[in-house]
């Protein structure tokens, strides 16, 4: 459909420019992270890259926790797509897109421990804070995939736990107490057109794609999640190169945060 | 109740223009209630059997955001409440358009919420009138919304939530819309309640808001025009 | 009592242009009572005692006899269905393009779903149902090149007095440039690099199209970023085949 499209942008590529400027390591101008946007939120951030931005809002709550991990809390991650942001998006339940990208980010949270659940714990069997963090985007202009895990992140780092007191919960009292994170896992998703490797796709980038690599990496260079996306298959070459890009511009986005 | 005359407002900001991909679109604060608007329109309508031949239709989706509510968190996915309140705030936007310039077409409308404090369906309007218009549909008026009522013996303007939740006495919370030009009204709902005289009062409090809070929304349209000329 | 704006001056939905019965509603105002009344953002235009407004904003409304370019999204029995930037779509009766077209001709031989095609309205129904050809001279199809969207208001000042701004960014890019009424614009350069220079161009005329002093800062603009494209030769137009049913006729003879 967008063979025209394709075969410019990659003629562009090959000589090392995209079709806005940019060099293919280059992420848009600007990227911003604003914290506190929300403040009915525990938590929030608002990310903006280029002209994609999305909010990140936490909102703990106490549930029962399960069974086979009783002295644990949880965490629930969630995207909406909002037909606000894009004219293509309908009204209604999460689609695959939105449910792919929730999955990604929980996965980058969750497998790198950034968050030592055994410490939400607040009465072994019967109580435990669940971090329950929504993710909505504003404005799709193309990588949802960064905007949205450094939402997350950004929303995670802004929380405090609510007054809860004698088996009370009360959302209007913030307590002083911040959710503590052990790691800081970024995600960065490169993807590959033709020969080449990219970040922070804008939209007609993101139409002639042959295949993406989502890695989330914190600090010390550990991976913590990887997801492949795309129709096309990546060598084993491929991911070296994509997973090297990946942590070095993992660093550039956490100087943001 | 927080140190404010009976008719004063709490501070209001509103922005046109900031969502790049709709064709119109604003951002619109009262106190601690925060909107977006956007509109997509007018384009193609499917299903085909919802077009109308004679005139565009005017579609209208109001949604708080999971963590805007001031407690637990909002399962999104609208409930009848959302529904309802698209459902006002589409019969308040309607009367001022000429959607019959649009016909077979649909003009749709999002307004999602950050966070809320009281008086979010008004400032979902007041959202959704500047990004129609920064849309370029034509409206023939500018559409304003507040929520004035009773609290306890006074008759006040812009409850936020501890006054729509006063339960030492009677409270009547009325969120209003109001043509500017006209001053005819588009949305009238009351919770509470309220004497006839005093309702009376009330609107003529609404009334008066009205005209405060049009100048806002027409100074967010008009400074999406200057800033251009600054930036040079 | 009387004018209460200026030429050139900004005013919102609602707004009064004037309170006096002295003055006549022109487009996108109305009259209310003694009012003028604005019915869209946008810019004054006095003519003697009729306000109009040119607005700023809004999406594309079919107009017969506008040139416009659209793209292909459909084959039907008759002809192309064509996107063309509004909430309606256009006809393109295969009888309307310069080729001759046999009955139950495969019509993608001609045009395919994707293919930018310039066209001229002929007719818009009252439910904005829209008919096309490409039958004159200055329509065809268009082949390569770049396609940027701007807001079809805007189109007026791009194009400029007598073409003059379209003119100047086609000189100094060296880049072919085809301005659609419906606020699509297609590009085509010797080079990327000219044709980036092209869209930033008519983007920036987009965004500054209400300001005074448009045409010198465009001209400083162009003079600035065209340095550097030095060197290459203006892009031209192939010609496209034409074909009447006469030398189709004289075609078919010589193959018998």
């Amino acid at each position: 459909m967008y063979k025209e499209l394709r075969k410019y942008i990659v003629s562009l590529l090959e000589k090392g420019k995209r079709n806005d400027g940019r060099t293919l390591d280059q992420y848009r101008d600007p990227v911003t992270v604003q914290y506190a946007i929300s403040e009915t939120a525990e938590g929030s951030a608002q990310v903006q890259i280029g002209d994609t931005v999305v909010m990140a809002g936490v909102k703990l709550s106490i549930e029962k926790p399960f069974p086979d991990t009783p002295d644990q809390g949880g965490i629930a991650v969630n995207v909406e797509l909002y037909p606000l942001s894009n004219p293509e998006y309908e009204p209604g339940p999460p689609g695959i897109e939105a449910v792919e990208l929730a999955r990604v980010v929980d996965r980058g949270i969750r497998e790198s421990k950034a968050i030592d659940m055994k410490k939400l714990c607040i009465e072994k069997g019967e109580k435990a804070w669940t971090v329950g963090i929504d993710i909505v985007t504003i404005n799709d202009a193309g990588n949802l995939f960064d905007a949205c895990s450094l939402a997350a992140l950004a929303a995670l780092k802004n929380t405090v736990f609510p007054k809860y007191e004698d088996g009370e919960l009360n959302y209007k009292e913030k307590t002083k107490k911040k959710l503590q994170l052990g790691k800081e896992p970024v995600s960065v998703t490169v993807y590959k057109i033709n020969k080449s490797y990219i970040v922070d796709p804008n939209m007609d980038e993101s139409r002639v794609y042959d295949a993406r690599l989502s890695v989330a990496s914190t600090a010390d260079g550990l991976l913590s999640a990887l997801q492949k996306g795309g129709e096309s298959a990546l060598t084993a070459e491929d991911i070296n190169i994509m997973v090297d890009m990946a942590v070095e511009k993992a660093n550039f986005l956490r100087e943001k945060l | 109740m927080d140190g404010r005359a009976l008719d004063e407002l709490r501070p209001i900001e509103a922005k046109a223009g900031i969502i790049k991909n709709a064709d119109g679109s604003a951002y619109f604060r009262i106190g601690k209630t925060v909107a977006y608007a956007a509109v997509y329109g007018p384009r193609e309508l499917h299903p085909k059997f919802l077009q109308d031949p004679k005139t565009g239709i005017l579609r209208c989706y109001y949604n708080m955001m999971p963590f805007s509510g001031i407690g637990d968190r909002v399962r999104p996915g609208g409930s009848r409440r959302s529904k309802e309140i698209s459902m006002v705030i589409q019969k308040a936007l309607k009367p001022v358009l000429e959607l019959e310039d649009y016909p077979n077409a649909t003009v749709d409308v999002f307004i999602e919420l950050p966070q809320t404090d009281a008086g979010s369906r008004c400032a979902a309007i007041c959202a959704a009138a500047i990004a129609l218009a920064d849309a370029g549909i034509s409206m023939k008026d500018m559409v304003s919304a507040i929520a004035v009522g009773k609290v306890d013996d006074k008759i006040v303007a812009d409850l936020n939530y501890d006054e729509e939740a006063y339960e030492d006495g009677p409270v009547a919370d009325i969120p209003v819309a109001v043509l500017h030009n006209t001053k005819e009204i588009t949305l009238l709902q009351m919770d509470g309640e309220i004497s006839k005289d005093e309702l009376l009062q009330a609107l003529e409090l609404a009334k008066k808001a009205s005209d405060k809070i049009a100048k806002i929304q027409f100074a967010a349209l008009k400074d999406k025009y200057k800033v251009n000329a600054d930036q040079r | 009592m009387g004018l209460l704006v200026k030429q050139k001056d900004i005013v919102v939905p609602g707004e009064v242009l004037a309170d006096s019965i002295d003055y006549l509603p022109g487009m996108h105002t109305y009259r209310l009572n003694n009012n003028i009344i604005a019915k869209r953002v946008g810019l004054v235009e006095i003519e003697g005692r009729a306000l109009k407004l040119i607005p700023v904003s809004g999406r594309y409304l079919p107009k017969v006899g506008d040139k416009i370019i659209a793209k292909v999204v459909d084959i039907t029995m008759s002809g192309w269905m064509l996107n063309i930037n509004s909430a309606y779509n256009a006809m393109l009766n295969s009888k309307d393009i310069m080729r001759f077209v046999r009955k139950g001709e495969d019509l993608t031989r001609y045009h395919d779903v994707g293919d930018y095609l310039k066209v001229k309205i002929f007719n818009v129904t009252s439910q904005n149902l829209v008919d096309v050809t490409m039958k004159e001279p200055g329509l065809s199809p268009l082949h390569g090149g770049r396609i940027v969207m701007i807001n079809p208001q805007k189109v007026p000042r791009v194009i400029g007095k007598m073409g003059s701004m379209v003119m100047m960014i086609k000189d100094k890019t060296k880049c072919l440039v085809n301005v659609g009424q419906n606020g699509v614009v297609w590009i085509k350069g010797p080079a990327p690099e000219a044709e980036f220079v092209a869209i930033k161009a008519i983007k920036k005329i987009e965004d500054e199209a209400h300001l005074e002093g448009l045409t010198d800062r465009m001209t400083q603009f162009l003079d600035v970023e065209c340095a550097h494209l030095q060197g290459l030769k203006s892009e031209t137009q192939e010609e496209e085949p034409r074909e009447t049913f006469q030398s189709f006729q004289r075609s078919q003879e010589r193959e018998e």
